[in-house]
């Protein structure tokens, strides 16, 4: 037994004693933490063992009937396994006082937690058909408990969980269609089996298979136009379940694209992916559109997850297209992008998460609009989240830059290699990835300065409180893997490229290309920055004249003292970036101007609302949901209750039936 | 690291720093002639400055560490730029930060930090100058990186060091329709990025029309000295960016002291003829209403995307 299988046993041991223990012991919340983290290193410990190469296969034949259970850790599944790892050990070490505060004990609730994360580090290990989705299901039935963990809360909760349940199951379906037409026309259904009937499928057989599982597992990514449940779900979830969710669970709808198309299909046709660059190009700009207009901080990071998914699908998308022309050195450089923003996605997002968590902890409130000024009595937590926002809006120095710099790097040097559609793809999609990393600046600036700069604007945050320590430690992992990411990705590109099955960049403190010509040194650049602080710094300090610092009044145009009114909010923020993209995004505005009684020159009081509906939504589900309900709405006509109505349906299909059979007989 | 680098790593950001006052002044001599004014001569700006340094250092109350270090990272990040652009010399001093991409970032850093800054302040007004920088921010990202996108087709790489030394070597490149396209783009995002007219006003201080002055609002005293410093060296390294993206001749090669005078002096004229033009077409065009910013941007994206297309098809 490997290292990599001593890993994944313990993993699912100590996983499920812990989901025991929680059933049994008092003391549930502490337990259920340290066993999370604890399972989540043993995850992480298992998948840097199949990266370092220590891949392991085991069958279990007894354990599920027909085909039983099978499982293999290979790099790209021992990646995920390690990103999932290490989300749910920072979860776990969070969750241990943020569960007690938040009065989250109940039975149910931490049992399902480890549950999760079990199911969540089996995916991609699974190794035929039948385990995968096992796995899958109990992934979506673990994590909809948690998502409905905070029912009393309000309505919306049962709302959000609705949604996810039903779309979780849609998807599902899909997945479960696409790979039976696939096992169809394979011996079993080992992936070994598929792997080895995929390059013999017919195109058309092929692109069913592909299109219906790509349907399936980009609607666990959060994907445009599936993504109606995420920002319902991730942001009414428990914090540490949206960490968890965020940025584990959506990755493993990547890991579902990557296997299938790449792996088990063996890499079809170009306008596969083209379609997947064209899914993902559209979902990180509406994604962040979206959050940019939000003015909820978890519902604005769970928009903000489907953006970054559609990132990853345009570095997938334009792997699969280079590779399909034959270019495998730029389509392991695109993969390697993809994933490399897939990990460093999960870093900032469990970190953001985590910090908006600390902040509904403290404040009770997730409405930017009554935030502000946390700064002064919540520092660590501030800290945290300006260190996330800085690593998710791509700017240097931060873990997004990385990543999109080389997804950057591989769509630019994609043109020439990829023929016309290439030439077309190509521009659009760096045009697209260009507005998503412009947006993303303007969202976080957004949810950063507003949110943790500034004044107060409610008691709430006035009288908010830094977190307990177990809740700032967990921050802390997530951070340190930001920081480690952001400066020196070195560390974990070998990972990376042994799951993407490629090496494309090479390097230790400088990042090179090994096809083209082109290098970046986040740690020099760091540097260098730090160094041209200090310079700054001392010079002024050197030039200007040695009085100290004096506080003073805030310019207010002579009219006293500025309230908390006064200030931008989040809503004022976004409202230049809502004009500007009123086509797209078409919200509703709603003024109400009263009128003084004697004149209809005074104005009393003006009322304004404003509601950003998701237009694809709207559009979408709407009409099908209308549908459903009409349908229901005509169904409950023929029932009307009445005995013998519905025993004389019973005789007139009888009859039918008959009939029919004895047409066509 | 060359010889020719660590010269022009050291030369450059000196340069910019006690140049781009005075590029400033130029500018503003330039609009004051063709207006009929007199002028305070070019080198109000460092006059300015100084009298600015000699000033006590106010903090607004309430306001946190953002406020206090938002100039200091303003300054630092356009100083890193200058140092690793290639001004005056070929070869950069840090080579693998001298790429297009890492450049570009790094800038739109500084103006982050400044937009926190004004979040920070908690008035109408900086949060105003914020939400409307960003705006133009997020904006002006597409067509900048398909502009860069464009220019680096034919080279093969972002490398900034290896796109100046192709033109050097191929003037004809200059004038094919992918360059001009992309000049074309990249000027008015850079008319956009450094807060000129049409896009923003500098000279003014009507919070209808404020972007950059509005954020900037509540520094005083040698805070205030920093971010005037910065936003004049940034539109100094966004003018010898686009001359050397397209013009670089003059530019170093070698580590003579001939070469790198007739780099300097060639970075100086052009830098000044850029200024002045834009300056003398400042004075013909009148500031356009935020809400038609979005089209200007878009039309330029377009010909940005243009340029991509024309590297296509027509090489």
């Amino acid at each position: 037994m490997n290292l990599a299988a001593t890993g994944m046993a313990a993993v699912v041991a100590i996983g499920l004693v812990t989901a025991l223990l929680a059933a049994v012991v008092p003391a549930r919340s502490a337990v259920v933490g340290v066993g999370t983290a604890v399972t989540g290193a043993a995850a992480v410990v298992a998948g840097a063992a199949a990266l370092a190469g220590g891949s392991f296969s085991v069958v279990l034949p007894e354990v599920l009937p027909l085909s039983g259970v099978a499982l293999t850790l290979d790099p790209l599944g021992g990646l995920f396994v390690a990103v999932t790892g290490g989300v749910a050990v920072a979860a776990g070490i969070y969750a241990m006082s943020y569960v007690d505060s938040l009065d989250l004990r109940t039975r149910g609730v931490q049992v399902a937690l480890p549950l999760f994360v079990v199911a969540m580090a089996l995916v991609p290990a699974a190794a035929n058909v039948s385990t995968l989705l096992v796995c899958w299901e109990l992934m979506a039935l673990a994590s909809l408990v948690l998502v409905v963990a905070e029912h009393r809360r309000g309505p919306r909760v049962a709302s959000a969980g609705r949604w996810y349940a039903v779309m979780t199951h849609l998807g599902f379906v899909s997945v479960l269609i696409g790979l039976m037409v696939f096992v169809a026309h394979a011996p079993d259904d080992s992936f070994a089996a598929l792997r080895e009937a995929g390059g013999r499928l017919s195109p058309a057989v092929a692109g069913v298979v592909f299109v219906a599982t790509l349907a399936g597992f980009t609607s666990k990514a959060g994907i445009v136009p599936l993504h109606a449940w995420l920002p319902r779900a991730h942001p009414e979830a428990p914090s540490h379940v949206s960490a968890l969710m965020s940025a584990a669970m959506v990755n493993l709808g990547v890991y579902g694209v990557v296997r299938v198309g790449v792996d088990l299909l063996g890499g079809g046709t170009a306008w596969w992916w083209l379609l997947v660059l064209a899914l993902g190009a559209v979902s990180a700009v509406y994604g962040i559109l979206q959050a940019a207009m939000s003015s909820d901080l978890k519902r604005l990071l769970g928009q903000s997850t489907t953006e970054n998914m559609g990132l990853v699908l345009v570095g997938i998308g334009a792997a699969g297209l280079f590779a399909s022309s034959g270019e495998h050195t730029l389509a392991a450089l695109a993969l390697t992008a993809a994933l490399l923003h897939v990990v460093g996605h999960a870093a900032f997002k469990t970190l953001l998460f985590l910090a908006a968590g600390s902040v509904l902890h403290a404040t009770g409130s997730r409405d930017l609009d009554a935030l502000g000024g946390l700064r002064p009595v919540m520092p660590v937590t501030t800290a945290a989240f300006g260190l996330g926002a800085l690593a998710a809006s791509a700017l240097p120095p931060g873990t997004a830059f990385v990543s999109e710099w080389l997804l950057l790097q591989a769509l630019i040097h994609g043109l020439p290699a990829g023929g016309v559609a290439a030439a077309i793809a190509m521009p659009v999609a760096v045009a697209a990835v260009a507005l998503t990393a412009g947006l993303a600046v303007a969202t976080f600036v957004k949810a950063f300065g507003v949110g943790f700069l500034a004044k107060p604007r409610s008691g709430a945050a006035a009288d908010a409180h830094e977190s307990p320590f177990t809740m700032l430690a967990g921050m802390g992992v997530a951070a340190v893997v930001c920081v480690v990411l952001a400066l020196w990705p070195a560390g974990v590109l070998p990972a990376v490229q042994a799951a993407a099955g490629g090496a494309a960049v090479s390097g230790d403190v400088t990042l090179r290309l090994s096809q083209a010509t082109g290098a970046l040194s986040p740690l020099l650049l760091t540097l260098g920055l730090l160094a041209a602080v200090v310079v700054v710094a001392g010079v002024v300090r050197a030039a200007v004249a040695r009085r100290a610092r004096r506080e003073a009044r805030l310019w207010d145009c002579g009219g006293g003292p500025m309230s908390a009114r006064m200030e931008y909010t989040a809503t004022s923020f976004a409202e230049p970036l809502q004009r500007v993209f009123d086509d797209v995004v078409q919200p509703e505005l709603d003024v109400d101007v009263s009128h003084h009684q004697e004149s209809r020159y005074l104005v009393q009081a003006v009322e304004y609302r404003r509601k950003v509906p998701d237009r694809i939504e709207r559009r979408l589900y709407e009409p099908v949901l209308n549908a459903i309900t009409a349908w229901g709405g005509a169904g409950r006509r023929l029932a009307s209750g009445s005995v013998h109505r519905y025993l004389g349906y019973g005789f007139y299909v009888v009859c039918g039936a008959l009939i029919l059979l004895a047409v066509t007989r | 690291m060359s010889a020719l680098g660590v010269v022009g790593g050291v030369v450059q950001p000196v340069l910019i720093v006690a140049g781009s006052p005075l590029l400033v002044g130029l500018m503003r001599q330039v609009r004051a002639r063709l207006e009929g004014r007199a002028g305070a001569g070019v080198a109000q700006p460092w006059r300015d400055l100084r009298k600015l340094l000699r000033k006590e250092r106010i903090t607004p109350r309430g306001t946190s560490e953002v406020f206090r270090f938002a100039p200091l990272v303003l300054v630092a990040t356009t100083l890193v730029v200058a140092v690793v652009v290639p001004f005056v010399a070929t070869e950069s001093a840090v080579d693998p930060v001298a790429d297009l991409f890492a450049v570009v970032a790094l800038l739109a850093l500084g103006a982050v930090a400044l937009a926190l800054a004004g979040l920070d302040t908690g008035t109408a007004f900086g949060g105003m100058g914020a939400s409307r920088e960003m705006t133009i921010l997020a904006l002006v990202e597409p067509t900048l990186l398909v502009a860069i996108f464009a220019l680096s087709v034919r080279v093969g790489s972002t490398n900034l060091g290896a796109i100046v030394s192709s033109t050097l070597h191929d003037p004809a490149r200059v004038i094919s329709p992918v360059s001009l396209l992309a000049a074309v783009a990249l000027i008015v995002v850079i008319v956009a990025e450094t807060g000129r007219i049409p896009v923003d006003n500098p000279s003014t201080h009507l919070e209808l029309t404020m972007v950059h002055e509005a954020m900037v609002l509540e520094y005083a005293g040698p805070d205030l000295a920093l971010v005037e410093l910065a936003s004049a060296m940034r539109l100094s390294v966004f003018l010898g960016l686009l001359a050397n993206l397209f013009a670089p001749w003059g530019i170093a090669t070698e580590a003579t002291p001939l070469a790198v005078l007739i780099g300097v002096l060639a970075l100086v004229v052009k830098v000044g003829v850029l200024g002045g033009l834009l300056a003398a077409g400042e004075v013909f065009v009148a500031k356009l209403r935020l809400f038609r910013v979005p089209e200007l941007l878009a039309g330029s994206s377009l010909l940005a995307l243009l340029a991509v297309a024309a590297s296509f098809f027509l090489a």
